[in-house]
């Protein structure tokens, strides 16, 4: 196989990578890290907690109810009514649907364009 | 396997799907596996359906032969449902494609969605039968008064007919996401596994699964990890493993006890806390694991990296090779954009010396552990001349660029590779992208 050789690393020498890095570079993730809490200061501390999983466990598509829209939208007067936050701490379930994000209807069935 | 040089190249053979920009949903490939034998080929898609493609092979004798792969059978395997309870559509997407080993003419296959796993028998039928008694050819039924005589009906040869049709369906055993399925050893029983529990089924046993993993916590608030992925051992029957959001794998023993929560091996690289970070239990969870084929080593493949583990050593990999280590100055922006909880696979080819995986920008990436190489290729239409030798591709981290090299900041997150396949003997590939099937095979020198 033709190719240039990289990083092609044995047991054990993993950590002992980072640990060449110089250390005024700093640490690529912890900058990272910094850049996304700069944007979004409110992010828990603890990322691969329940919040998380509990989101990813819920996954599916939301479904519209009027009878929840029309309470929400009774209940904050004057407040508007939740859009889909770009927060990823944000937990379904607790997210009431707007017609705004609601994704749109899906065609009907038709054959794979891979057997065409 | 490789050519005499031990250098293998890889060329154009195939491709398949719509070639405009516009992807519908539904043509978003999900999954690609080959048979046992490598004949077919099946995909499957986010609309639910399967299609199967069938090697043709001209010419075997000839030294640079091509072989084919054209559409053998096309089924609808799941719909979309609706959770009234929850208020929640199961999507009909295809997660999974197992192939069960073939045991007479007709074939079998294993698909699986969210919720539901389907048993689909793939028959061809080649023959029809002609001159009954009692109806006329078109079907209609015969005036019994017009019956004078009694003649067996005869079997006349037709079109080939290759007919797709559902003989179990597993259902109703899942309540988180399906992510797993995997055939035993023992051509009896598979296993399904969800974020949470893992079922046993057998094949022939629809109303009923063992439960064989169960991580669920009693208060969901002490929740920490989820399954990510499970697979029966290739040879041994009573030997599975499942990997976590946590970057661990569990190997357990049927054999220990009904209920395998307590594992038998639990492989885990240690992790300098000095360098833990926000993002690091999120890359290091594993989003595929696969034995080898003999049944030594597995492969797990987590956002940054693939490693090979000896399955008599738990505390490391005993190799690791950085998919796009480019990407880890980027993790702000994959997370921003939800590119970091993308689920790559992996795959060996048939001989456990070379493992191939996805990457972004229509890239995927091969190791070859004996050789100690890597190469990164891009299935595109650009390259798509009949048998054009692909060129190998550099991605520049930083610094100056050189010629043919591609920048981080010009790949294309929106192209990725997720699913691959390697035919179990030659050296021919599937390279899904997002909606097309690239075939590619070895130039036999």
């Amino acid at each position: 196989m033709s190719g240039d050789n990289e990083e092609t690393q044995t047991a054990g020498e993993t950590s002992a990578d980072q640990r060449e890095v110089p250390d005024k570079v700093v640490n690529p993730e912890k900058s990272e890290e910094a850049k996304l809490k700069s944007k979004y200061p409110n992010l828990g501390n603890k990322p691969g907690g329940s919040d998380l999983l509990r989101k990813r466990l819920q996954k599916g598509q939301k479904y519209f109810d009027s009878g929840d829209y029309n309470m929400a939208k009774a209940k904050i007067k004057n407040k508007q009514l939740p859009t889909a936050a770009p927060e990823k701490t944000e937990i379904t379930g607790d997210h009431i649907p707007t017609l705004q994000d609601l994704p749109q209807r899906k065609p009907s069935l038709v054959a794979s364009k891979l057997a065409g | 396997m490789a050519g005499p040089g031990g250098d293998m190249q890889w060329c154009f053979s195939q491709v398949k799907g719509a070639i405009d920009d516009d992807v519908a949903e539904a043509d978003i490939i999900s999954t690609v596996e080959f048979n046992h034998t490598g004949e077919l080929l099946a995909t499957g898609d986010k609309g639910g359906r399967v299609v199967i493609f069938q090697q043709e092979i001209e010419n075997k004798n000839q030294p640079q032969f091509r072989s084919e792969y054209n559409v053998y059978s096309t089924f609808q395997s799941h719909e979309p449902e609706f959770d009234y309870l929850k208020s929640l559509e199961i999507e009909e997407k295809i997660n999974k494609i197992r192939w069960l080993p073939q045991k007479n003419a007709a074939q079998f296959l294993l698909s699986t969605n969210d919720k539901t796993i389907k048993l689909w028998k793939i028959s061809e039928r080649d023959k029809r039968p002609e001159g009954y008694n009692l109806k006329e050819e078109d079907g209609r039924y015969k005036d019994p008064n017009t019956i004078t005589g009694l003649r067996v009906p005869v079997l006349i040869p037709m079109d080939l007919m290759v007919e797709a049709s559902p003989r179990r369906v597993f259902a109703n055993a899942h309540t988180y996401h399906i992510n797993s399925i995997s055939v035993n050893s023992d051509d009896e029983t598979y296993l399904s596994a969800d974020d949470l529990r893992i079922n046993l089924w057998n094949l022939e046993i629809t109303d009923r699964s063992f439960n064989i993993v169960d991580i669920k916590p009693a208060n969901m608030e002490e929740l920490t990890e989820v399954i990510t992925a499970a697979e029966f051992h290739p040879l041994q029957c009573n030997t599975f493993v499942y990997s976590s959001s946590k970057g661990t794998i569990r190997l357990c023993d049927m054999r220990a006890s009904a209920l395998c929560d307590k594992h038998s091996k639990l492989f885990e690289e240690p992790e300098d806390p000095s360098n833990r970070s926000f993002f690091s239990e999120i890359i290091s969870s594993i989003s595929d694991v696969k034995f080898s084929h003999n049944g030594r080593y597995m492969m797990t493949r987590d956002y940054l990296s693939v490693k090979i583990w000896d399955l008599n050593m738990e505390n490391r990999p005993v190799e690791t090779y950085q998919v796009h280590e480019y990407l880890r100055s980027k993790l702000c922006s994959l997370y921003e954009n939800d590119c970091i909880f993308d689920k790559f696979e992996c795959c060996w080819n048939g001989d456990d010396s070379v493992v191939m995986t996805g990457s972004y920008n229509n890239f995927f990436r091969m190791f070859d552990r004996g050789q100690r190489r890597d190469m990164t290729l891009e299935a595109s239409r650009e390259n798509s001349k009949p048998m054009q030798v692909l060129k190998p591709r550099k991605v520049c981290a930083g610094g100056k660029r050189k010629k043919d090299e591609i920048s981080v900041d010009s790949l294309d997150f929106n192209k990725k590779i997720l699913h691959t396949a390697w035919h179990p003997q030659d050296n021919i590939i599937a390279v899904a992208t997002t909606n097309n099937l690239y075939i590619f095979q070895d130039k036999v020198n």
